[in-house]
């Protein structure tokens, strides 16, 4: 996983509430046994109207934002189905950190196993910060992390907070899996007990 | 010792290591997980990383796998997929089952089904136990009084190569439903009215329990809807407490305890319950009896209405987030404020899919559909839950009864729920369908889908428009 410190680029407005997996990537793109090969499939009937034929109006396909690094979205973004393809395509299509005021609890664990930053903001900024990333004058931001703030090109600054656990795993990008390996013999001492405990589950 | 919660009791239970010094809601732990579901479609980078890494499944025998989201379902079942990266994910499956020593349900297999009606049919899930699976609806075990949710595909991989998950403890939310359900008006019912109420982040950050005397009156089939299509408004897992209902459900399960193994499960589980003054974070009450039958018209699932409602009015939406998604969704739904619920026509009629396409789902269908014909230009097709769901059918005679009337009787799949398989609505194509999601492109790009009960589904088939089921009913 690719850790995240200091990001700096544009952000785009994406308002709708309850943007689904279905619509972050939709279902034919999900065929493949690989993590790649998902940054067209990302959004893809809001950005095609026909194969290869870009909508003009969706904000991604616009110039101002077609190297956008973050995105501003409405409540509950990611709802659905738990296709962790939807990070995968937001991460290839160059999207680093999302604001918002409140995720899909599925997506948001992906997220965080994958090194794409979501950060919760109460309403009032999320607007402020949406009003700017549809103004191209204005909408570069930059993301730090370890001081957990976000700053606008003027200078302005958003404070934002973050459970430490998973600020210090995309951080430092860490594997997770080899981290809870060290624990090893005290899962297998658990699993003894348990199992002991409910015979039936054995 | 504190009054806790069900969900606590079960975390408690399940705690390996504590991650934090924190507690309570946000606190990070190490959860052992008792059994996972695998499909062939969230899987196989899972199993990828394994193999990258060299890490062995921990412990195969907790997991169950199943093809269910990509095969077809047309009535005479085949090996083959319909197209070349279908086939590529079943291939991988198997050779990641085989491989890594993971009993597997493939397309051919007696058993194979869709997972989250497989999974209880069998006996593989069982009260007390928590279950993390790479499905969102994995919810629905809550109905057995486990503890599901679903995960993505890291997380798979992280639960195949250590039995645990890096978890962080929900808030707690019991919904309770007083009272009973009117003739007609079913389980769906129940969760499509909470998710309206609620809105589809209702439940957003919250461990649910639903309880009450509208819920124990439920057969476990109906409480296993209402645990499933609970993540429709963000329910981040869910709960039941297991009464003699789930151990009858239970008792004759291929996979359940037997004998004297049964009878100490049966005591043990019989203590699964919240403490009588355990407090929950959030409170939310549901009155059974004034819940009638629903209908989506919007393309989030808590965009829905009583099936004797109107389309409603953005204008009359104060709220200028809500009333722009409002628009957006009457657009795509191609539907004009103020009309009928039930004077909308529909092309395709769709009984089928985790939420409802078990055997007492088609029963309620069957009893509508009865000696009655589909309407003229309505495509209607009925996919049973699982093989063994569609063999249980067809022994009672249902079968019959829907292809007399103009269904079609396929096989068991995923199919147009997400229509990852061959079965896809046309644009433009309005669908009444018995399933979870009504978001754009679910069931095909530009199709148009609207929620409700499988009787109600029934109803609409015949009808050739939405409708409510009750005009239609009959003594069973």
């Amino acid at each position: 996983m690719q850790p995240f410190t200091t990001v700096t680029g544009p952000a785009a407005a994406l308002p709708a509430a309850n943007i689904d997996t279905d619509v972050i990537i939709p279902k034919q793109f999900l065929k493949g046994i690989d993590r790649s090969g998902l940054a067209d499939a990302t959004f893809h009937d809001l950005r095609f109207s026909a194969p290869g034929e870009l909508r003009r109006d969706f904000v991604l396909n616009r110039p101002d934002w077609a190297d956008a690094r973050f995105l501003v979205v409405g409540p509950n973004f990611g709802c659905g189905s738990s296709r962790e393809h939807a990070v995968w395509g937001l991460l290839q299509l160059g999207i680093r950190a999302i604001f918002g005021t409140s995720f899909a609890g599925i997506f948001a664990d992906n997220a965080a196993n994958n090194g794409l930053l979501l950060i919760d903001l109460p309403a009032e900024t999320v607007a402020i910060l949406a009003g700017r990333a549809a103004d191209p004058a204005r909408n570069r931001l930059t993301v730090d992390l370890p001081a957990e703030t976000v700053t606008a090109a003027d200078g302005t600054v958003f404070p934002f907070t973050i459970p430490a656990l998973r600020k210090d795993a995309l951080v430092r990008g860490r594997d997770a899996i080899g981290a809870t390996l060290d624990h090893a013999a005290e899962i297998r001492a658990f699993e003894a007990r348990h199992l002991a405990a409910n015979p039936w589950l054995a | 010792m504190r009054p806790r919660t069900l969900y606590d009791k079960l975390v408690d239970a399940h705690t390996v290591r504590r991650l934090d010094d924190r507690t309570g809601p946000g606190a990070g732990v190490l959860l052992y997980i008792d059994r996972t579901v695998l499909n062939e479609y969230t899987s196989p980078q899972a199993f990828s990383g394994l193999r990258a890494a060299d890490r062995a499944v921990w412990r195969p025998g907790a997991a169950l796998a199943v093809v269910d989201h990509v095969n077809p379902t047309a009535a005479h079942r085949i090996a083959a997929m319909p197209d070349a990266g279908g086939a590529r994910q079943v291939a991988y499956f198997g050779e990641n089952c085989r491989d890594f020593g993971i009993e597997l349900l493939d397309v051919l297999h007696p058993l194979q089904g869709i997972e989250h009606v497989v999974a209880p049919e069998q006996g593989f899930v069982l009260p007390g136990m928590i279950v993390a699976a790479g499905d969102s609806h994995t919810t629905t075990y809550g109905a057995l009084g486990a503890l599901g949710f679903g995960i993505g595909t890291s997380d798979i991989e992280h639960y195949l190569a250590t039995q645990t998950l890096v978890y962080r403890r929900m808030r707690t939310l019991r919904v309770t439903v007083a009272g009973r359900l009117s003739p007609g008006v079913t389980a769906k019912d129940v969760v499509m009215a909470l998710i309206r109420q609620i809105g589809a982040d209702g439940a957003t950050g919250y461990a649910v329990e639903f309880a009450g005397a509208g819920i124990a009156a439920l057969s476990v089939e109906g409480r296993m809807t209402i645990c499933n299509m609970a993540v429709e408004c963000g329910a981040r897992g869910v709960v039941i407490a297991p009464d003699a209902a789930v151990m009858a459900y239970l008792r004759d399960t291929p996979r359940a305890p037997k004998g004297a193994l049964w009878d100490a499960a049966v005591a043990q589980w019989s203590t699964l319950a919240s403490d009588a003054d355990a407090r929950f974070d959030r409170e939310v009450d549901l009155a059974a009896d004034a819940i009638e039958p629903m209908v989506t018209w919007g393309t989030s699932p808590d965009q829905a209405a009583p099936v004797n409602g109107w389309v409603p009015d953005p204008d009359a939406e104060p709220d200028p987030g809500r009333r722009r998604d409002m628009v957006r969704a009457l657009a795509y739904m191609d539907l004009t404020a103020g009309t009928a619920l039930a004077a909308i026509p529909i092309q395709r009629a769709f009984i089928g899919s985790c939420t409802n396409a078990r055997l007492s789902d088609l029963r309620e269908a069957a009893t509508i559909v009865r000696g009655r014909h589909v309407a003229e230009g309505v495509h209607a097709m009925v996919v049973p839950g699982s093989s063994s769901v569609r063999r249980a059918a067809e022994a009672e005679g249902l079968d019959r009864i829907f292809l007399a009337a103009g269904f079609e009787w396929r096989q068991s799949g995923c199919s147009m729920c997400l229509a990852m398989n061959d079965d896809v609505l046309a644009p433009g194509e309005r669908c009444a369908s018995s399933t979870n999601r009504n978001f754009e492109g679910r069931q095909g790009a530009g199709g148009r889908t609207h929620l409700m009960s499988p009787a109600m589904v029934a109803a609409a088939a015949i009808a050739g428009h939405l409708t409510d089921v009750r005009t239609l009913a009959r003594k069973p």
